[in-house]
């Protein structure tokens, strides 16, 4: 168990600690602070306290895992539709960093099903060593035998750290992968380095919607250390396709009759651009006024090649089907240019788009909270507005 | 059919706001709310239910406030509610949470069919989910759009999974593990009727000795991870607003975009 400790004494009541806390779990009573059940352990007062009346005892925990046996950084190649995924590449690029502070190798690990065009690319983005599990049992796919093969490789070859894309595949297993291994895993990590002095991985991501972030790190009696991390935060690593590395396979220790799902179906998205690949997003909302009214969007999405988003707004009215939305409630996205059209910019959709590389807001009232964030703001009518940018863009870029 | 949904109580985003000059959350008058994505597990619970028969049994981990959203679910028409609190359960990560809401669903009983919110909005994992199911021993859906069928004789559902680019029609063995998205379904508003008798229920709590659970997988104890440090991102800065005529307002946008080198 751990403790969070406010000496009574020395609490001179500034109170500088109460909005602090991310769980509202400090008050005042009496005229000093105390802490009630909300309280996790994470911290974020002791810092703040400026007389540091405030400690937090945690239980230290005897190291009894032997941690040199885990070494080297391992990514996570993940494939759909005969593609890797981009993340998987961003990955390989930010684990290059983390395996050269380590002074360990970089290693990509595929699960599927003819591969070999994947394990080439892995090495051109960067991989010294590729661990592989093929069967045909992994196309399309599938939790469970993915589970399986990746848990088999974890545990024979003991990576210090395991990088995911959080994509929707790569969060629906890795979780499971680390309960079978009893592992910690940080999810969505925006951020990753070694601890100069520890060589522990530091993860850093956002909570509450994006309007905390927490640096969190794997007790040393968990290893790996593992996390997944949202496509678009790292920059793609150069190609070359002259690199070359070892390979290493193994099989899949399962058989069909113990896998317990079956994939019936794959029916394909009606947009040609995902939300999560796009590198230009235009999102409309409330301002559109009706369905038909995305016409709009898409013809100016489309003179980009960018996908269409919305907001909760539009998605609830019916104007657009929910896989198009942007925000808490929808998809994160991290484009390199975010089109918010018609938008308010409710904080609900800011935690679905705020990390964007630009974002342009057009919408009729000033006051809009999206201004607050934007780094182009139009103040005007999306109906003139955007008409009015894709004729300059189809001049500009001669469509 | 058994079914048990796990809700979690977040507080209400709506409401929190940003001090400009601190730069910190202010969580004063901050309502709690049962997670938005969790609805959707209550209300599919229900419809499963009310094609089936059976029981829908909603649990939660938390302080004790957290037995609001039991309430909540109580008042919809849920038939049972167990609050899960322990001081021993604080500080708990994914894989300690997954652990204590599996063992908590043994303790009851089991399940055969336990629907989660893809997500809560607090923390944003997705993992306690997958980490329940893997506990249990059963197979996991997430991100499910859609309930096609259930054949609860042949123990077998079908259902519609939401990815990056389209859809997949999955059918898997009951019992299992569901997480749903928002586009799952509509929930239902609470009558006053029920809202009056959820008031009155005694709401049981299970404490970490009532659901077996090994001291030494629960709470921080069980927790792989830990938070070593909490911060408020840099605000992102105010951009710029282009004023003036729209004919000249429009080419300098896109000049600006233009040589950001992102359109090509």
């Amino acid at each position: 168990m751990a403790t969070l400790l406010i000496d009574k004494e020395t609490c001179t009541g500034c109170e500088a600690c109460i909005p602090s806390c991310p769980f509202g779990a400090l008050s005042m009573k009496e005229g000093t602070a105390t802490v009630d059940e909300k309280c996790t352990f994470c911290g974020a007062c002791v810092d703040v306290c400026p007389v540091g009346a405030i400690t937090l005892k945690k239980d230290e925990k005897a190291i009894t895992i032997d941690l040199s046996a885990y070494k080297d950084v391992w990514v996570f190649i993940e494939h759909e539709q005969g593609k890797v995924s981009s993340v998987s590449f961003e990955l390989l690029g930010e684990g290059r960093k983390l395996a050269n502070d380590l002074g360990c190798k970089l290693c990509g690990f595929i699960l599927g099903h003819n591969v070999e065009g994947f394990i080439q690319e892995a090495f051109a983005y960067g991989a010294d060593k590729v661990y592989v599990t093929e069967s045909p049992l992994l196309e399309p796919y599938r939790t469970d035998p993915y589970a399986c093969a990746a848990v088999n490789l974890i545990r024979k070859y003991k990576p210090e750290i395991v990088l995911f894309g959080a994509t929707v595949q790569g969060r629906d297993f890795a979780g499971t992968v680390a309960t079978t291994l009893e592992a910690g895993l940080t999810a969505d990590c925006t951020g990753l380095d070694i601890d100069p002095e520890t060589k522990f991985l530091r993860q850093t991501r956002p909570a509450f919607g994006g309007n905390i972030m927490a640096t969190i790190l794997d007790y040393p009696n968990y290893r790996p250390q593992m996390s997944t991390v949202r496509p678009k935060v790292f920059p793609m690593p150069a190609r070359d396709d002259s690199r070359k590395g070892e390979v290493i396979r193994e099989p899949l220790p399962m058989t069909e009759d113990q896998i317990r799902t079956k994939v019936l179906e794959f029916i394909k998205g009606a947009e040609a651009v995902n939300l999560a690949d796009a590198e230009i997003i235009v999102s409309g909302g409330r301002g559109l006024g009706s369905g038909e009214n995305f016409k709009v969007i898409r013809e100016f999405a489309e003179v980009l090649g960018a996908a269409v988003g919305a907001s909760r707004a539009a998605v609830d009215a019916g104007w657009i089907p929910y896989e198009h939305q942007v925000g808490q409630t929808g998809r994160t996205v991290r484009p390199k240019i975010y089109f918010a059209c018609g938008i308010s910019g409710s904080i609900q959709h800011q935690a679905g788009m705020k990390t964007s590389d630009i974002i342009v807001a057009i919408n009729k009232d000033p006051e809009a909270p999206i201004f607050k964030i934007a780094t182009y703001g139009i103040v005007g009518d999306l109906f003139t507005v955007l008409p009015m940018l894709k004729e300059e863009f189809k001049k500009r870029l001669g469509r | 059919m058994k079914i048990v949904v796990c809700v979690k109580q977040v507080p209400d985003t709506t409401d929190v706001k940003i001090n400009p000059e601190t730069n910190t959350l202010i969580r004063e008058g901050v309502a709690s709310i049962t997670n938005p994505f969790d609805e959707f597990a209550i209300e599919e619970g229900l419809r499963t239910k009310e094609k089936f028969g059976g029981e829908v049994h909603v649990i939660t981990m938390g302080p004790p406030q957290a037995i609001e959203v039991l309430r909540n679910a109580l008042a919809v028409g849920c038939d049972k509610v167990y609050l899960v609190s322990d001081r021993a359960f604080a500080g708990a990560d994914t894989l300690a949470t997954a652990y204590t809401l599996a063992k908590t669903i043994e303790s009851i009983g089991g399940a055969d069919l336990i629907f989660c919110g893809k997500q809560a909005i607090d923390g944003d994992t997705a993992q306690v989910g997958p980490g329940i199911a893997t506990r249990l021993g059963i197979p996991q859906l997430t991100y499910v759009c859609k309930v096609r069928e259930i054949q609860p004789d042949q123990k077998k559902i079908v259902v519609e999974r939401l990815l990056e680019n389209g859809k997949e029609v999955v059918e898997s063995s009951l019992p299992a593990l569901i997480t749903v998205v928002k586009d799952i379904n509509e929930p239902r508003l609470p009558s006053l009727l029920g809202i009056k008798k959820a008031a009155k229920v005694q709401i049981p709590t299970l404490t970490a000795k009532d659901i077996q659970a090994d001291e030494n997988r629960i709470g921080l104890k069980g927790s792989p991870t830990w938070v070593t440090r909490v911060f408020t991102p840099e605000a992102r800065g105010g951009g710029e607003l282009l004023k003036g005529e729209l004919t000249e307002v429009v080419p300098l946008l896109v000049e600006k975009l233009m040589e950001t080198k992102f359109i090509k």
